[in-house]
């Protein structure tokens, strides 16, 4: 399907991608699911749904709730814990020619290190860690909205990775550029943003909360713009390659993040919308490469000034 | 499960002030499709994101149909309602662990928008079918339940039936009284179902019910949907189950409602 003339592959931090696109952590389990609906051999990465240390129940429900161009989400990061993971998800994941990137959470520097180093020996291509969940009392976001504590973890976890790290940045801070610039200094040898912005909704005939949480994390095409600004704002901050989300529905706005400095990018709230958004994306910068006459996806990274 | 699929409107009908019947082309639910289980309907509206989880109502297997009967309770549903025929829609389906068809003497109960997807299950049931139907004021599609079985209204208002809810309707028939009753099936809000469960533990008696909550991808991934379990979950290995995957349909005691 694809022209040899076209290169679309892309290097993140030392890891060969066979196109640029990924999942949003959180937004296709582990691939098992949308495995029905997607070749997971097609996609340059796999990201996996946050992992812990041990089973998280995750929040009460509702845990979504619809917005005009986006929705709300307060999952809680539920998930069976890294044993459970390895042994069954790991195992599916590892039949497939992909990159497999294990988005980790915890609720203590030591939980992250723990599935950190747990994963150190497994056959997993890249880590995510995600310090800007917004929908956890502890952990998540609360590592990620100051610099310090950015470098501090990086540093932490970096000391039991034996895979390349990719820091997960909250949009909920006040200078996004200082956030990458300190992850970068903790020794992150990439940076993926813009995970959700916080948010909330209420039903105004019920007079309550749409959300258990009461808050939740913004996503989709509402959030687009906030990202695309962000993306340009980190590629100007540090060196390290950045994986570029949100609100990214189609080709054309995979593009935008490209343009403005993402080596690489993840399609989340789309998968929800539209099982095959991956797949569709893929072939929609395929397309745009071959209409200008890119040979190699890696012009186009970050060349809008 | 097959790709999502954009089908083709063939019959649309508003059944009460806020309910309407709609009729798809879609040989994929109309061949594999089973009681008690549901389709993504995506709205055509770029601005409303998510599928919105609609039960099936009825199969028509030999020309290919599938009619799905659901309430405007939003932005999404009045879009649905506003479709005509000819016009298409993006679904998904079928999807869920529908209705095991089990018993002999059997009580059918839906309450409002929980009514539709007993109606195909009243089709494939056998032995002696009481249906219970609870509405709030207006009623629908009980006539079309009385070719199945034997049918009892409630209405919270009196205009129609027993004045009350659905167990106010079975005690005034006398349901459990002249009838061996061997499975309760339920659909309905979620207070209902809370009474039903009780109702049927009292009585000793099995029910299956079918559970409502918000859905994003409905493939069963992203956990937006899950339902507190009794048991420790086999694949989540918490006490929580994903409605739309291993339900919408469960037995009552499993789950924590």
């Amino acid at each position: 399907m694809f022209n040899n003339e076209i290169n679309m592959s892309v290097n993140i931090a030392g890891v060969e991608w066979k196109n640029p696109v990924t999942t949003a952590s959180g937004t296709f389990g582990s691939g098992i699911e949308y495995s029905d609906f997607v070749d997971l051999n097609a996609l340059g990465a796999v990201t996996t749904k946050g992992v812990s240390n041990v089973p998280w129940e995750g929040n009460q429900t509702p845990r979504i709730a619809e917005t005009t161009s986006g929705m709300l989400n307060a999952i809680g990061l539920q998930n069976p814990g890294v044993d459970v993971f390895i042994e069954r998800d790991l195992a599916f994941l590892k039949e497939f020619d992909t990159n497999i990137i294990v988005n980790v959470c915890g609720r203590t520097e030591r939980d992250y290190c723990e599935v950190v180093e747990k994963l150190a020996d497994n056959d997993v291509d890249m880590l995510e860690i995600n310090i800007s969940c917004p929908n956890v009392s502890e952990g998540g976001i609360t590592f990620g909205q100051n610099c310090d504590s950015v470098e501090s973890i990086t540093k932490a976890v970096k000391k039991y990775a034996k895979q390349p790290i990719i820091m997960k940045l909250s949009p909920n801070v006040s200078n996004i550029g200082d956030i990458a610039r300190a992850a970068e200094a903790g020794g992150a040898d990439a940076v993926s943003l813009i995970n959700t912005l916080t948010g909330s909704k209420i039903d105004i005939h019920r007079r309550k909360f749409e959300l258990a949480n009461k808050t939740g994390g913004l996503s989709g095409p509402a959030i687009k713009p906030i990202a695309i600004r962000m993306v340009y704002e980190v590629a100007k901050a540090v060196n390290i390659p950045i994986i570029g989300m949100g609100g990214i529905m189609n080709a054309e706005d995979a593009i935008e993040f490209i343009l403005a400095g993402a080596s690489a990018v993840a399609v989340g709230t789309a998968n929800f919308t539209n099982q095959r958004a991956t797949l569709e994306v893929i072939a929609g910068i395929y397309d745009y490469m071959k209409k200008y006459n890119v040979k190699d996806i890696n012009e186009l990274i970050g060349c809008v000034e | 499960m097959n790709n999502r699929r954009n089908v083709e409107i063939v019959d649309i009908k508003q059944l009460s002030s806020d309910v309407f019947s709609m009729w798809v082309k879609d040989e994929e639910i109309a061949s594999n499709g089973k009681p008690g289980q549901f389709a993504s309907l995506y709205c055509n509206n770029e601005t409303r994101l998510l599928p919105r989880p609609i039960s099936i109502c009825e199969i028509n297997k030999d020309e290919g149909l599938v009619r799905f009967v659901y309430r405007v309770v939003g932005k999404g549903t009045k879009e649905f309602s506003e479709l005509k025929v000819s016009d298409r829609i993006n679904i998904l389906g079928p999807i869920g662990d529908g209705f095991n068809l089990e018993g002999k003497n059997v009580l059918v109960v839906g309450g409002g928008i929980g009514i539709p997807p007993l109606l195909e299950l009243s089709k494939h049931l056998d032995g002696k079918k009481h249906i219970i139907l609870g509405y709030r004021d207006e009623v629908f599609l009980d006539d079309e339940f009385k070719q199945y079985g034997d049918v009892y209204v409630s209405t919270e208002d009196g205009s129609s039936g027993t004045k009350g809810n659905v167990i106010d309707a079975i005690v005034a028939n006398k349901l459990l009284e002249d009838n061996e009753i061997d499975m309760i099936f339920a659909c309905g809000p979620t207070p209902m179902l809370r009474g039903l469960k009780d109702f049927a533990n009292k009585n000793g008696i099995k029910a299956q019910i079918s559970l409502e909550e918000r859905m994003a991808c409905g493939v069963g991934a992203c956990l937006s949907c899950v339902c507190k379990t009794k048991e420790k979950d086999h694949h989540t290995h918490v006490h929580n189950t994903r409605i739309c995957k291993e339900g919408p349909v469960f037995y009552a005691n499993e789950v924590e409602i």
